[in-house]
């Protein structure tokens, strides 16, 4: 570091107390955060992903995710010819320590990250038998972890397979969208680390967010639109043959 | 890979729902087939099946006080489940379970079982000592009446009681079918037949299993068997079995028919994870074989003897028919991915807690129950709607 | 009046549903949490218990506020947009305590990850077969990691 000692006994205060706000627990230490004014998404530009797995890890590092299970991971498709129906598809312990190498063969590959769609009608929340997961007013899905009865409704309930029964808390688990990090004006901790950005998080509610932009120039989809779900994770460019 | 085939979302891959989840619907579908068997003497006036009217109710209320133990006993956190009576999600059938169990618990069987035994219980809380006349007088909570008035009021109330049941019934089981038919997630299950494929198949193995126990039970008193009152049984399982099969068919050949982007997946799943259960043991064993038999006894004059044998068969079959149709619901609905690209395998435990062992044990504990309630409550002196208690009659 | 003498046990069984039916709701009341019900049908707390769990990453802003010497050589080249922490990992705990040393990643594993060559990858991505690029030398042999590009003249 090049910093001289004199710089740096000015930035150390200034750098702890900016390091204070963002470590700060609750909302109400970050005055700031209004749900009302947020509408959260995620942007996932396919051609982008190289499939490094650097995010299946950084989720699993920033949010304790147990082994053999994922709040998000990783898809290989490979698609030969005009067969969409039979893709090849791998997610080897969900992408987590990235890809075998693929040898040049017909057809194309891409890589697709997955995690919970945060759906606007959700059909896990749907079926909560007692109200332990949820819709927050800013748009996320979340659990309530002291309350959730371990019943796996919800993880039937999902399409996309992204939920999962914590193996020591017994109840259900995952993507939160890095709540924790989102409300402190932080982003998710697998857009953080992806190196390409592939993944982007996205306030649908932000006027001056780059997704509306963005929306407006590419094609995008949902997985599984035929589901109704309101998904709000976006992806560019996803193939047809994605399930 | 750990018993994968092909492609399965990473969280997919274990089963979330097990063996006690299987036999959750089998034993709240024994509840209420057993309950509409007491209907059809109390609404319908099939008296010929009077014997079976107490034995039906006893039966009905040993397994749904068993009902709810294989649920807590999968659930992460049993000591939560008062949550689904404080909070209960509107828009969630599962949430409907605390109450629509409550309800059918105390409003109709416990109450219509205590309309019918009142007289019993009076004269036994007399005629008893020690802790067992407490027991008895307890349950007359506190009122001696059975004056001929009092027991006619009983008897209006309790008709009340089976016409709300009936519906009751249907609500208790049909919500377990809901629960699976409203996934629109999960292909194997979303269909609108659901609730009542549910409802009579549930119909079928109640039916089936008063018919058993009472066979057994008379057997075990060493009295005669009141063979109208079994024949007239094996009649209206046999129309009832013919309906849920049907409705089956109809489920399948519809599939079979739109083949939408499930299908191949499905068929696949089908024909080989689970050839065994489905084709074999549900189809074939369990459907195919009880309505043919059934048929034949409905249809040629055989004696006595060889129609008994046959419905203890027939029984039994439907038994293990109905609960391998449980089965491929819930096991065969996680048996293969959303994706629609590959399968996993269920790896049942034995000795844990969700393993075969609990199975078996929560299978047999309404046995237990239903002795201890036949011992309290004796259901062969006939009440004001069974049969004379064939004690008379002795099996030669 | 001889019915209501009769039908007084039917009384005492209803008896029973109401004060089983009293006794729920007093519980009910000490039992469900206060806050449940407040902006839908969940615990309105719970949205506080999520943000407030522990950061493990700093995020690259922290990191910068510090280290703007690397920051500027990073803005510059090919890696622009690769965090610091999605090589270096989770670092919220220096950004705490800069006592705290962080480990260098090995960058036998960390640089293969990504820049590995696979026909799975994008074309336009930057991807090599290890053995033919460098003969197993390790990567900062030549590359800079924070500014990855060799410029004219060769190796740094």
């Amino acid at each position: 570091m090049n910093l001289n000692r004199r710089h740096f006994l000015i930035m150390l205060p200034a750098a702890a107390i900016a390091w204070e706000h963002v470590l700060a627990g609750t909302p109400e230490n970050s005055p700031n955060y209004n749900t009302a004014d947020h509408w959260w998404g995620m942007l996932i530009d396919i051609p982008k992903c190289i499939g490094c797995g650097n995010c299946v890890r950084a989720c699993a590092a920033e949010n304790d995710v147990p082994d053999g299970h994922f709040r998000t991971w990783v898809e290989r498709y490979h698609v030969t010819d005009y067969d969409m129906v039979n893709p090849q598809v791998i997610s080897p312990d969900g992408g987590k320590e990235g890809f075998p190498v693929a040898e040049e063969d017909a057809g194309k590959y891409f890589f697709v990250p997955k995690l919970c769609n945060h759906c606007a009608d959700s059909p896990c929340t749907q079926v909560c038998p007692v109200g332990a997961t949820f819709v927050s007013p800013d748009g996320v899905v979340l659990i309530d972890q002291t309350y959730c009865l371990g019943c796996a409704y919800c993880v039937q309930a999902c399409p996309y397979g992204c939920r999962y029964i914590h193996p020591e808390k017994k109840v259900v688990d995952k993507c939160t969208l890095c709540y924790h990090r989102i409300t402190k004006g932080l982003t998710t901790a697998c857009c953080e680390n992806c190196p390409t950005g592939a993944r982007q998080l996205a306030d649908l509610k932000n006027p001056n967010d780059p997704i509306h932009e963005f929306l407006k120039t590419h094609h995008v989809q949902v997985l599984k639109p035929q589901m109704a779900t309101g998904a709000k994770v976006f992806y560019n460019e996803l193939d047809g043959s994605v399930r | 890979m750990n018993g994968v085939e092909g492609f399965m979302y990473p969280n997919e891959i274990n089963l979330q729902w097990s063996v006690l989840i299987v036999l959750y619907p089998y034993i709240t579908g024994l509840v209420a087939g057993a309950f509409i068997l007491a209907s059809l003497v109390r609404v319908f006036r099939v008296h010929a099946v009077a014997p079976t009217y107490r034995l039906a109710l006893l039966t009905a209320l040993a397994f749904l006080i068993v009902a709810p133990l294989p649920l807590q006993l999968h659930l992460g956190h049993p000591e939560r489940s008062p949550e689904m009576y404080f909070t209960p999600h509107s828009t969630s059938a599962m949430a409907m379970f605390g109450y629509v169990y409550l309800w059918y618990l105390m409003a109709v069987l416990a109450f219509e079982i205590w309309l019918d035994y009142r007289k019993d219980i009076v004269l036994l809380s007399q005629s008893s000592t020690g802790w067992l006349k407490r027991l008895y007088s307890i349950m007359t909570l506190g009122s001696l009446n059975i004056s001929p008035e009092a027991l006619k009021i009983d008897d209006r109330v309790g008709w009340i009681v089976t016409v709300i049941g009936i519906p009751s019934a249907f609500l208790l089981h049909g919500y377990v079918g809901f629960i699976f038919g409203s996934i629109k997630a999960n292909p194997w299950w979303s269909s609108p037949l659901m609730p009542v494929v549910f409802i009579f198949s549930a119909m079928t193995s109640g039916v089936a299993a008063v018919m058993l126990i009472y066979m057994a039970a008379t057997k075990l008193r060493k009295l005669k068997i009141d063979i109208k009152c079994v024949d007239t049984i094996a009649m209206y399982l046999f129309y009832i079995f013919i309906i849920d099969f049907g409705l089956e068919m109809l489920d399948l050949i519809h599939r079979i028919y739109e083949a939408d982007e499930s299908f191949r997946s499905l068929n696949f799943m089908v024909h080989t994870r689970l050839y065994f259960s489905h084709i074999v043991v549900q189809i074939l064993m369990g459907t195919i074989t009880p309505i043919v038999l059934l048929a034949i006894t409905q249809l040629v004059k055989l004696p006595e003897y060889v129609r008994k044998r046959i419905y203890v068969i027939v029984g039994c079959l439907v038994q293990v028919g109905i609960f391998a149709m449980r089965w491929n619901v819930v096991i065969g609905g996680q048996l293969f991915s959303k994706s629609f690209l590959g399968y996993t395998t269920y790896k049942m435990g034995l000795v844990t807690r969700e393993g075969l062992a609990p199975a078996i044990i929560f299978a047999i504990l309404p046995f237990v129950i239903l002795y201890v309630l036949i011992k309290l409550l004796p259901p062969w002196e006939g009440g004001s709607h069974g049969a004379p208690d064939p004690a008379s009659n002795p099996v030669h | 009046m001889s019915a209501f003498k009769n039908s007084g046990h039917l009384f005492r069984f209803a008896l029973l549903f109401v004060i089983a039916f009293l006794a729920f709701l007093v519980l009910r009341n000490f039992v469900v949490p206060k806050s449940f019900g407040k902006l839908g049908h969940y615990r309105a707390d719970a949205i506080g218990d999520m943000a407030a769990k522990p950061l493990h990453y700093a995020g690259h802003e922290a990191c910068e506020a510090c280290h703007s010497d690397v920051a500027d050589m990073k803005k510059a080249g090919s890696h622009a947009h690769v965090n610091c922490e999605a090589c270096h990992g989770p670092l919220a705990n220096h950004a705490a305590d800069p006592s705290i040393t962080p480990v260098l990643p090995d960058t036998a594993v960390l640089c293969v990850r990504c820049h590995a060559a696979s026909a799975a990858k994008p074309k336009n991505f930057p991807q090599v077969s290890a053995e033919d690029h460098s003969n197993g030398l390790p990567c900062q042999t030549c590359h800079k990691p924070h500014s990855p590009a060799i410029t004219a003249g060769g190796a740094k």
